[in-house]
């Protein structure tokens, strides 16, 4: 109950945050709270079933691209190309798992970085379509769903709101569910969870389809609610910023990601107001995250103050 | 130019990209071998062995030649140095854990890579070749030097391999990687040893950089290719292997040659990734690793 209550006062601040902060800052909001939805998906991946992947931005591209490309080529109805990314998201991040969960460890890292950076050259591959490295826009007047205008302030605002509310609540009823406790026993103790008579592939491959949907949520409500879709996106900087934000924010921990993604963007932002060197910024947090607070800012509240913190 | 001619010429760029590939690929793979760890910071040592390099020749006074001996003795000794020191402070401080390790490095990474920008700057910058001889064929002049970056490699190569199996120095990193507990009882200082073996490993990496640089020019960003290519050689040989690593990487660097002379270089490297990951899923101890 107190749990429930604390992640309800979470979304009515951010609600009220829209009325309370300068545009520049609502606009700042928007964005987090859908860099909150991909960290929230590699959080449920990494966090509780203890899938430790280097290569999420291939799913936050394919939910992008998924997207992009079918308004821009096809002309699709906006509406049917965000469930598309969606779908995107969740089938590449099921086809990755499929042959990249037969391995485990340091191997698991290295073939979903691969499999990211194939992706990657793949869309510079096909420049063509894609426009590479430069990526696209997409115009205005396709970045609307019914009347809703998504580049307005208002409505995109409350679409990543929307978005962040249905992530946050879904990854709350997911670490609640029994579904959840097998995949935090996963990450504990495969052998033993193996024992008591769960497929570790199975639950695993579930996990990081989950994983996926969000990551493809992402990256689709970003190209709408952004207009640009670029290969940027799809580079491995795209795969350590969620591990970041779950890192700083507490891994396994439900308010994490999206406490690590507040304050990671606003570390970036006000050190790149300081000094043009912010990559040096985050290359010291990095550090000092695993060295001084392993268990990020949620881990080490649920660990020293809010034993009932999910 | 005909067909035979030109791939001879695809052959020879592969063979030298062959040769810095082996050197920067065996600095990866003793670092996994000995210690388990994954250095993402790798092709950052690399860069800096470069970007060190451009520093090193450009003060030197006198010929080309004596200031890329200097950085060729100077540079690595430098990036070893200074990677002993990240090994000291941070890598040790989390007992080598494989997942913490990962991200430290990345950490590392975005420092050098960082730092690199603010000193040196976000321009390419040429090195002077020591020499300038050219080799007169049938068909085309091919560089030299690039004939030289070759031999020096093999000879780098020749000298990890005698140290690793004939020296005392490389009997204890070997008794290491088996077995750190046993090697620690048997009074083995292992902390040194990994300091060592992470330094060597970089080193080894800024011997290749300062060995392409005249070929490459010097760029901060310079680092993400090798890595990538390393990794790839590393999985692919099998990890920890050294045999394997150096003819995985004659394997990749040859192939990659042909490739991209023939076709394009995205589509060789797409290639290249995926056949990586299917080998750690389906081979994982390497295409030619023993251990299972």
């Amino acid at each position: 109950m107190k749990a429930l209550g604390l992640h309800l006062a979470v979304l009515a601040a951010l609600l009220a945050a829209f009325w309370l902060l300068p545009p520049y800052h609502v606009t700042n909001m928007a964005r987090i709270m859908v860099l909150a939805v991909f960290a929230i998906g590699y959080n449920i991946a990494f966090g509780q079933t203890g899938l430790l992947s280097l290569g999420h931005a291939l799913f936050f591209a394919a939910g992008m691209y998924a997207t992009g490309l079918l308004i821009e080529q096809t002309g699709l109805a906006t509406a049917p190309a965000l469930l598309a990314g969606l779908a995107a998201g969740a089938a590449v991040a099921a086809a990755v798992g499929v042959l990249a969960l037969r391995t485990g460890g340091v191997s698991f890292m290295i073939v979903t970085l691969m499999f990211a950076q194939a992706g990657y050259l793949t869309i510079l591959y096909f420049g063509g379509v894609t426009r590479g490295d430069e990526g696209f826009t997409i115009a205005r007047a396709a970045r609307a769903i019914g009347p809703i205008d998504l580049s307005a302030d208002m409505p995109r605002y409350m679409a990543a709101f929307a978005l962040f509310t249905a992530g946050l609540l879904g990854h709350l009823a997911l670490t609640r569910s029994r579904f959840g406790r097998v995949m935090v026993a996963m990450r504990e103790n495969e052998e033993r969870s193996r024992m008591l008579g769960y497929n570790p592939f199975t639950v695993k491959l579930a996990a990081l389809t989950i994983s996926g949907l969000y990551a493809g949520a992402a990256g689709a409500a970003y190209a709408l609610l952004f207009g640009y879709v670029g290969a940027s996106f799809a580079a491995i900087q795209y795969s350590i910023l969620p591990l970041l934000y779950v890192l700083l924010g507490g891994a396994g921990t439900v308010l994490g990601p999206f406490v690590g993604a507040l304050l990671m963007f606003y570390l970036i932002e006000v050190a790149s107001g300081l000094t043009t060197a912010y990559l040096m910024v985050v290359g010291f947090a990095l550090l000092a995250l695993v060295l001084f607070a392993p268990k990020g800012v949620m881990g080490t509240l649920r660990d020293k103050a809010l034993p009932w913190l999910p | 130019m005909a067909f035979g001619p030109f791939l001879l010429l695809a052959l020879l760029e592969g063979t030298v990209m062959a040769a810095v590939l082996a050197l920067t690929a065996v600095g990866l793979s003793l670092v996994f071998g000995v210690m388990r760890v994954v250095n993402v910071a790798h092709g950052a040592f690399f860069m800096l062995g470069a970007v060190s390099a451009w520093f090193v020749t450009h003060w030197m006074p006198g010929p080309p030649f004596v200031g890329f001996l200097a950085a060729l003795i100077l540079c690595p000794l430098f990036v070893a140095a200074l990677a002993a020191v990240a090994d000291w402070t941070v890598l040790k401080r989390l007992h080598y854990e494989p997942e913490a390790t990962i991200v430290a490095t990345i950490g590392l990474l975005y420092i050098l890579e960082q730092a690199a920008l603010s000193l040196y700057g976000p321009e390419a910058r040429p090195v002077a070749a020591p020499f300038t001889w050219r080799i007169q064929l049938p068909w085309f002049g091919y560089s030299g030097y690039k004939l030289f970056v070759v031999l020096a490699a093999a000879a780098v190569l020749a000298a990890v391999w005698l140290v690793m199996t004939r020296s005392r120095a490389g009997l204890v990193m070997r008794a290491t990687q088996m077995d750190r507990d046993m090697a620690r009882a048997f009074g083995i200082d292992t902390d040194r040893v990994y300091a060592g073996v992470f330094a060597l490993g970089a080193g080894l990496a800024a011997v290749a950089a300062v060995l392409i640089v005249p070929i490459q020019q010097a760029h901060y960003l310079m680092g993400g290719d090798p890595l990538l290519l390393a990794f790839i050689v590393v999985i692919i040989g099998g990890l920890g292997s050294l045999r394997g690593t150096v003819v995985a990487a004659v394997l990749i660097g040859l192939s990659d040659g042909v490739i991209s002379v023939f076709f394009s270089p995205t589509l060789a490297k797409i290639l290249a990734t995926l056949l990586v990951a299917l080998v750690l899923v389906f081979r994982p101890q390497g295409l030619f690793g023993a251990r299972a």
